[in-house]
């Protein structure tokens, strides 16, 4: 039986696990939640996630939240097919991508998500873009993407030479910062740049993203 | 020379996260002060050497070097896994549900504890400052509403990921030890599953070792 995916397919969590399923060639169902009529914020789905949130997994009597541990299960479950994301077979190699995974987690994500909120997904619900929010995320991120720089400079992918796991977290978000203004902080850091170029251009990637727009 | 070595504060929650984890497998290790009031986590050499976005902790194992707490954590479970208490499961849908609750520390309890702490523990300890009242007004019920979902997952587990302590539970203490000096102990007393769950965790004797770094440095 395929695994079911609840989410919808412009919403930056559910397209993070959805790259991670069509990187491993997973079977999948994606089965469509209303959010606007608040569908996950009410019985039956807050059974799934008490959070009211998308995406869940459902996978035979497994139920899981958060993109990030979705993606963590499917790998795993996945691990002998499809691309490497995790490097399991290498353990100084699995444990760089961990780190950089939590690099996207705790550092990357929390300054470039509410640039995205402001400039895509407020917008689309009829919210004006707050510029004192994008103006205080801009620091924080031009200093990360620094670090990014001087990371990528050294090596082609964030863990290393490869393609990973790590990469694959930032997709989404990348990919609506990117329509934003703020984008020539990408475009005037090369490197950055390259490995944007290189990772947006993935056939995983591909397959999702004409979905991955907010009107 | 121990081959393990945490560099960070023991004032740092991320630190103490790290500390948490290596009493909890009893692992030989060396601590090494880095003395955050003089910014030398954010000079050339440790930026260089341990952690290029300038934060505590960095580790060593023989010549591996990692950052990111819960990225060391995770090595540590891993990697040790036969030593000391059980941090992860091996079994892969114990450890997939265990994941969700670690993603939900990191992405759902943290962003808020950390904006607590900083107002309510940190302003006032390390800079004399007093606490932006509006900041602290907007978390709070913020962090009720998270505290609310996981009393009802305590009153069906006994532990976040299951029957066992792990990684899940471990990485909420330092953060739950800073707001239990605050006015914000209030939401976890009047919660009673979560009260019992805190009461359980933080007095476990690898936690214990790990604050008593603060009375010695």
């Amino acid at each position: 039986m395929a695994m079911k995916l609840y989410g919808v397919p412009m919403s930056t969590c559910t397209t993070r696990v959805m790259a991670c399923l069509h990187e491993k060639g997973a079977d999948f169902e994606l089965v469509p939640v209303n959010l606007g009529t608040g569908e996950h914020k009410q019985p039956p789905f807050l059974s799934k996630n008490p959070f009211g949130q998308i995406p869940v997994l459902e996978d035979g009597d497994l139920t899981l939240f958060e993109s990030r541990a979705i993606t963590a299960y499917v790998a795993e479950k996945c691990k002998e097919t499809g691309t490497d994301l995790m490097r399991h077979k290498n353990p100084k190699e699995a444990v760089m991508v961990k780190v950089w995974m939590e690099v996207e987690s705790q550092t990357f994500n929390p300054a470039i998500s509410p640039v995205v909120m402001e400039y895509v997904i407020g917008p689309s619900m009829g919210k004006k873009t707050e510029q004192a929010v994008v103006d205080a995320c801009m620091g924080k991120l031009g200093k990360v993407l620094d670090v990014y720089e001087s990371r990528l400079s050294m090596c082609k992918y964030l863990a290393g030479d490869f393609y990973s796991m790590a990469d694959l977290h930032h997709l989404p978000f990348m990919h609506y910062f990117m329509t934003t203004p703020c984008a020539s902080m990408v475009k005037d850091r090369p490197h950055v740049m390259a490995w944007w170029q290189d990772i947006s251009s993935r056939p995983a990637f591909k397959k999702m993203v004409g979905a991955m727009t907010f009107g | 020379m121990a081959a393990i070595k945490v560099h960070g504060s023991p004032l740092s929650t991320n630190t103490l996260r790290v500390l948490a984890t290596v009493y909890e497998k009893e692992l030989d290790h060396e601590f090494v002060l880095v003395d955050m009031s003089i910014g030398e986590h954010k000079k050339e050499h440790f930026l260089s050497t341990h952690n290029p976005f300038g934060q505590v902790p960095a580790f060593e194992d023989g010549d591996l070097k990692l950052f990111e707490s819960r990225a060391i954590t995770r090595y540590i479970a891993c990697e040790y896994a036969d030593k000391g208490t059980q941090l992860i499961y091996q079994d892969s849908k114990k450890m997939a549900i265990t994941s969700v609750w670690m993603e939900v520390e990191g992405q759902q309890y943290e962003q808020i504890a950390a904006k607590l702490a900083w107002e309510l523990v940190y302003k006032p300890l390390l800079l004399g400052m007093s606490a932006d009242k509006a900041i602290v007004e907007e978390n709070e019920p913020k962090l009720a509403k998270v505290l609310d979902i996981y009393e009802s997952r305590l009153a069906q587990s006994k532990y976040l990921g299951g029957d066992c302590f792990t990684l899940a539970d471990l990485h909420h203490l330092p953060t739950l030890h800073y707001l239990f000096g605050t006015q914000v102990k209030k939401l976890f007393d009047s919660r009673p599953h979560v009260s019992a769950w805190i009461a359980d965790i933080t007095a476990r004797p690898a936690w214990l070792k790990a604050l008593a770094l603060q009375s010695q440095e």
